[in-house]
């Protein structure tokens, strides 16, 4: 399992590294990042889905 | 003095001498579905069930008042405005009886928050690194010791008035210290926000009148930092370029305007609709005080249930729009506290569920203009709500009929008496 972010969606709103700061991060301009390359430990399952879930833009995707 | 022509003394922002006025009407509704004003103080007082019943009977609703315009109440109607800047216009971003000339577009006399692409993008990507989560995290000390400041203020006191005695306060110290202004201008700034956004009724020369006065104060502050540049946004925006040319006067004044006025009132709302519903709700506050780490939780649910910022938009052009026939100029009352309400976006829309999970609210907007300072907001929303659970235990509301809602499209509590059991 894996999150990306889409950038034409994302607008800062930091929801993502709000609530999975282990997966997330924001960028010098506070739009969403991927740490790393997204890759979702066992353990992260569930910040990764309540990233997904509370992005008001529909910005995060797991694949 | 630093020579800046730009900002040599001048006849003040007088925007309001142009552009199209509309008759004032005032005084009660007679149908909400055709007739609606967010003016009138039905709507101040409680707008959530005027909101709710709108949805089911004529979900974009219509009025003559202000020269005409809409109001949407469905989540996805709202989305759908807020995302489309193709059909509505930022140009205005206040209902009123003035439209701003159609030039005006698209930077708008408030850049970032009155621009439409493509300029928009540009004055927005100036501001984004000062309100960045990073960045706004180093004002949360000296946010929570101001708090504990004003909670001091209190010893000895049965009652307080949580909106005027600490919930102003926070916002208004915060963006007077990030804008570089004295932190005891405090009481001017109240009189601006009021004059921007609640006195839009009053006569158009009492409007321009009020105008003048924060644009001469702006100028003032620009002269100031021309004298004493120094580590701040006002000293920023005065250096700063678009497209390699310094800003204009008018977009460094517009700006500075925007984030005083903006970075005030909405975040008091807030913090004063969250005060306001724990004083109302004993469950609800003590399972806070108990388990302070669900407040960043609670919080986000506050912010969607009594979201504080309700935007505007202009229709650009004549259209028919999901159903109704819109004209070239009508307003739309974005309302955000309207879209978070919707029960076919929301499970339990209409109740307060502090451990929300899933919680896509609106509360500062959808799309390239999503709320600048929403980070500045959250930290003091979230310091203002932990400060005052720690120090304050037992609160609740004198006389629900003493609190007293701002009229407009920014609403919290203006008066807000708590009986507090023990304070210290």
């Amino acid at each position: 399992m894996k999150v990306q972010i889409d950038p034409e969606r994302c607008q800062g709103h930091g929801r993502c590294y709000d609530l999975a700061p282990s997966l997330f991060g924001d960028d010098e301009e506070g739009y969403g990042q991927v740490l790393g390359d997204g890759t979702v430990q066992p353990e992260q399952e569930r910040e990764a889905r309540l990233a997904v879930v509370n992005c008001p833009e529909h910005a995060i995707e797991v694949i | 003095m630093t020579a800046d022509d730009r900002f040599v003394y001048q006849a003040p922002e007088t925007d309001e001498e142009y552009g199209v006025r509309s008759e004032i009407i005032t005084g009660p509704v007679a149908d909400w579905a055709t007739d609606f004003s967010h003016l009138e103080p039905e709507w101040s007082a409680d707008p959530y069930p005027i909101q709710d019943d709108l949805r089911q009977r004529c979900p974009i609703a219509h009025t003559e008042r202000f020269g005409g315009g809409w109001l949407p109440t469905r989540y996805e109607d709202v989305a759908a405005i807020a995302y489309d800047t193709e059909r509505f216009s930022s140009r205005a971003i206040i209902m009123g009886n003035w439209r701003p000339p159609s030039d005006i577009a698209p930077i708008g006399g408030s850049p970032p928050i009155s621009s439409d692409p493509p300029f928009h993008q540009h004055a927005r990507k100036l501001l984004l690194g000062a309100f960045t989560k990073t960045a706004i995290s180093r004002q949360e000390p000296a946010t929570r010791a101001f708090c504990h400041e004003l909670i001091d203020k209190f010893e000895g006191r049965d009652v307080v008035d949580a909106a005027a005695e600490y919930a102003q306060h926070i916002p208004m110290r915060v963006i007077a210290d990030m804008l570089g202004f004295p932190p005891e201008d405090g009481p001017r700034f109240a009189e601006f926000v009021e004059s921007v956004l609640e006195g839009i009724n009053l006569p158009p020369e009492d409007r321009i009148e009020r105008m003048e006065r924060l644009f001469t104060y702006l100028l003032d502050q620009v002269n100031d930092h021309l004298d004493r540049p120094r580590d701040d946004i006002t000293s920023y925006l005065i250096g700063a370029e678009i497209f390699g040319q310094k800003l204009t006067a008018d977009h460094v004044t517009g700006a500075m305007a925007l984030l005083l006025i903006a970075g005030i009132d909405t975040t008091w709302s807030a913090i004063g609709s969250s005060l306001w519903h724990l004083a109302r709700t004993p469950g609800d506050r003590e399972r806070l005080m108990a388990e302070p780490g669900l407040v960043p939780t609670a919080m986000e649910e506050f912010l969607r249930a009594y979201a504080p910022v309700t935007m505007a938009r202009l229709v650009k052009e004549d259209m028919h729009w999901h159903g109704v026939d819109m004209k070239a100029d009508d307003w739309i009352l974005l309302s955000f506290p309207a879209a978070n309400r919707d029960p076919a976006q929301f499970d339990r829309a209409g109740e307060v569920v502090i451990d929300r999970q899933v919680n896509r609210h609106a509360a500062f907007g959808l799309g390239i203009h999503r709320c600048l300072g929403s980070h500045l907001a959250r930290m003091e929303l979230r310091v203002a709500l932990e400060v005052w659970l720690e120090r304050i235990g037992e609160f609740s509301l004198t006389d629900p009929a003493a609190v007293r809602w701002s009229a407009g499209q920014i609403r919290g509590p203006r008066a807000l008496p708590l009986r507090l059991a023990a304070s210290g």
